[in-house]
């Protein structure tokens, strides 16, 4: 028994339907894919092509992959959630209250940590080295590591649903509900390790990303002539590499209290509780922002480009941009205003709470003048956009109500306050995600997503987050607590009822952008783009073919200003010609490497031993990871060379697009 | 930015290079192994002083502290210009910008933790002996 630490048979629920059946679901239709893969042959393809590959491209795919996966799951969790309160009214429903209590952690959890930041991440690996008119990030082993540290976080939470037990504490484990005294299974352990994981590959894509912003623009792209896009994305991973780190120095304290009995967080023995809340939240509150900013890029592309017109306020936006950056580390008492630290300090950082609104005003006000005297293109992106933008002044308005500590007072811990940040969450985050992907969609796979499904899945999907959670506004505002396993009040039934059929009409949501991505890849050929620029845009990723090149640029831009493909079309237009005819040159490319894949696998095991006390596996998995940072740290050659010959063959298609675009702009409509 | 403003092709911004790069040494005054040296020495002389304020009477006593305080951010002083290299030449400006964002988050959040931590003792009673013996 020792042999496999606190891992036995009474791990897997047996007793428990519902996470057996799922999970059984879940491992057949694994099985089934991998069969399917194998029968296929398609092992090598995706070994060479995707999980070795080092291309920030393919990462950024994979990234997105894996979010849509686990905002699937999250979705799932959250559907069980709502029904359950509708089915426990006056009665147990059909959650017990340890299982109900795992269900709202592993959503929250998975939520932040799986979907809206792999997809936001996903976003800036994909967009931001073309954006910058370069070839790849600066580390570009670095960032498969990365993603496949995250993928292995994701799989020990999905792991946790069939084999132990998952965090019963809610997504952030306060002490001292999360130390053993309170918590003794595994489920805190799985949060603690899962997180730790996936955190360490998050903390590598902040330098990986902030080092090619600072240091790796295409020549004459200096700080103000970035796009947007990769001014947030920079403000974005700035706050990833100065917050994580306290996340990971406040769960590696709480790990130490439960595995070495240190005394950290607990009630005894000159333990402080309320330290673990403060240091969560001193990460917790920048976390917000880190997924906000690059949404809030994503929107002002997206605004640009289908206002057909140039950004409004440029520089206020970057103004306002490193305003939130840097604000947004003085504010996270805001989550504790009742944890009584008294007037003056709830005085201050509500003030400045309400000061930070000004820098997400800012910001608001100038796409609107984006949109004022555009020529507006309603497509999906452009949808999402607008959606984003009306509700999510709404939900900044609750933030700033809640953010007055007497209100607060009333309203802490209610459902008002979920209503507030699940509203400004899924417009900010969710809906810059979504306009993101079916912005950068035809970029990534040279076709187009289906219009008519995509805009039916907007609309549904903003019937439905309204039908839910403007009834949940209400019920907080009647009194009704969070995390409710059961129900006793009548007062509030009818509310959870509208929530629920909101619910419903947001899983059609859901089914709509499923089949649209379905009815997408079926008829690709329908939706091919030929020119690599299907929304007439101005920022330097439209510039180049659809998919991109491995290498991105044939040639490396030259950028005179803002808008560089805005201009470079303006000049071919006048000029008659698609650009400078130049030669040229041999490329070097960094080699596919397996290092990220192996460093996760091990890490995989690292966590899963740890969770369950197999100390031997850990020191295995401890000497595998090693090991291959070793043999990664002395490989003898980590590039290879593409020949002037080859880039001119994979750029000549592009050019023959392009020209064949210009004849049509000439040919009189 | 005029600095990267320089001709098409040319890939790395010349004025903002990285530590470690060999070139940095080059306009630098504790450049090379004269400056690890010099550095080495007066990280030596600080600590020794540091040690004299705290065991000698040179410091008028409660001045002690403070003298530690001002000595050790001298010993910072150096090991980040001797050591780190960083100048305020225009190829530092990005290690200036990380260290003044990094000694700025982390005087909020240390700074700001202190602060609540300390409102949060004062407003909380301390538990009774009865209260503790009746804890899980």
């Amino acid at each position: 028994m020792t042999m496999l630490g606190k891992l036995d048979s009474s791990a897997i629920p047996f007793d428990q339907p519902i996470p057996l059946v799922a999970a059984l679901g879940v491992f057949l239709a694994g099985v089934a894919v991998l069969g399917w893969i194998t029968v296929k042959g398609y092992w090598p393809y995706l070994w060479n092509e995707w999980i070795s590959s080092v291309d920030h491209k393919r990462i950024g795919v994979m990234y997105i992959v894996l979010a849509m996966l686990m905002l699937l799951r999250g979705f799932i969790d959250a559907i069980m959630m709502r029904t359950q309160q509708v089915l426990a009214i006056h009665g147990p429903g059909y959650l017990p209250p340890e299982h109900y209590d795992q269900i709202f952690s592993a959503h929250g959890t998975i939520m932040i940590f799986f979907a809206a930041m792999p997809f936001m991440i996903g976003l800036m690996n994909f967009a931001v080295p073309l954006q910058l008119g370069i070839r790849d990030v600066a580390f570009p082993t670095l960032n498969s590591v990365s993603f496949w540290l995250t993928a292995s976080g994701a799989l020990l939470v999905n792991i946790s649903l069939v084999i132990g037990e998952f965090a019963r504490t809610g997504w952030l484990p306060y002490a001292p509900l999360s130390e053993t005294t309170y918590s003794p299974g595994v489920g805190v352990d799985y949060y603690l390790w899962s997180i730790q994981i996936s955190g360490v590959g998050t903390l590598l894509t902040g330098v990986n990303l902030v080092t090619t912003i600072l240091k790796m623009r295409a020549p004459g792209m200096g700080y103000l002539r970035m796009p947007m896009f990769c001014w947030t994305s920079l403000a974005s991973n700035l706050l990833i590499v100065a917050a994580f780190p306290i996340l990971t120095a406040t769960l590696a304290m709480l790990t130490l209290d439960r595995y070495l009995g240190f005394h950290f967080f607990t009630n005894e023995a000159g333990g402080n509780q309320m330290m673990f809340v403060n240091l969560i939240w001193a990460w917790g509150h920048p976390e917000v922002y880190i997924l906000v900013l690059p949404a809030f890029g994503i929107f002002s592309e997206v605004f640009s480009t289908f206002s057909s017109k140039p950004l409004f306020g440029y520089r206020s936006m970057v103004a306002a941009t490193m305003f939130i950056c840097i604000v947004s580390f003085m504010v996270w008492l805001h989550h504790f205003f009742t944890m009584g630290a008294g007037a003056d300090v709830n005085a201050a950082f509500g003030i400045a709470t309400s000061v930070i609104a000004v820098g997400t005003g800012v910001k608001i006000y100038n796409w609107l003048f984006t949109m004022y005297g555009g020529r507006i293109r309603f497509d999906t992106p452009m949808l999402w956009a607008l959606g984003f933008v009306t509700t999510f002044t709404v939900g900044g308005m609750t933030g700033v109500l809640l953010a007055v500590p007497p209100a607060d007072f009333v309203l802490h811990n209610s459902l008002f306050l979920v209503a507030h940040f699940h509203n400004v969450i899924i417009s900010g985050v969710l809906f810059g995600a979504f306009a993101g992907f079916t912005y950068w969609f035809p970029k990534a796979f040279g076709f187009r997503l289906h219009e008519g499904w995509g805009k039916a899945a907007f609309w549904v999907t903003l019937a439905g987050y309204m039908l839910v959670f403007v009834p949940l506004y209400i019920v907080g505002l009647l009194g009704m607590t969070r995390r409710l396993q059961h129900i006793d009040m009548d007062l509030w039934a009818p509310w959870l009822v509208v929530a629920v059929f909101g619910v419903l009409v947001m899983i059609a949501g859901a089914a709509l952008q499923i089949m649209q991505l379905a009815v997408s890849i079926r008829h690709r050929d329908k939706l091919r783009d030929e020119t690599g620029d299907p929304w007439d845009g101005r920022s330097l990723e439209w510039s180049t073919s659809s998919p991109p090149p491995v290498f991105n640029y044939a040639r490396l831009p030259y950028v005179e200003d803002e808008e560089p493909y805005w201009r470079i079309k303006q000049r071919a237009r006048e000029e008659k010609r698609p650009g400078a005819e130049e030669g040229y040159e041999p490329i070097e490319m960094p080699r596919n490497s397996p290092t990220g894949f192996v460093t996760a696998f091990f890490s995989t095991l690292i966590g899963f031993a740890l969770i369950w006390h197999i100390w031997w596996l850990a020191i295995v998995g401890f000497i595998g990871a090693y090991a291959t940072f070793v043999v990664f740290a002395w490989r003898d050659h980590g590039d290879y060379e593409i020949p002037a010959e080859e880039v001119a063959r994979i750029d000549d298609d592009h050019k023959a697009a392009q020209s064949a675009r210009l004849r049509r702009w000439e040919r009189p409509a | 930015m005029t600095d990267t403003e320089s001709r098409p092709g040319e890939m790395q911004d010349r004025r903002d290079s990285a530590p470690g790069e060999e070139r940095i040494t080059e306009h630098e005054v504790a450049g090379g192994l004269l400056g690890y040296v010099i550095g080495y020495g007066l990280a030596i002389l600080l600590t020794i002083a540091s040690f004299l304020a705290a065991q000698t009477d040179l410091i008028y006593q409660p001045a002690v502290i403070s003298a530690l305080v001002v000595l050790a951010v001298a010993q910072m002083g150096v090991h980040l210009v001797f050591f780190l290299h960083l100048t305020t030449g225009p190829d530092n400006t990005n290690n200036i910008l990380a260290l003044a964002f990094g000694v700025l988050i982390v005087a909020l959040v240390v700074l700001g933790s202190v602060w609540i931590m300390a409102h949060l003792n004062e407003n909380m009673a301390a538990m009774t002996a009865h209260q503790a013996g009746t804890m899980p």
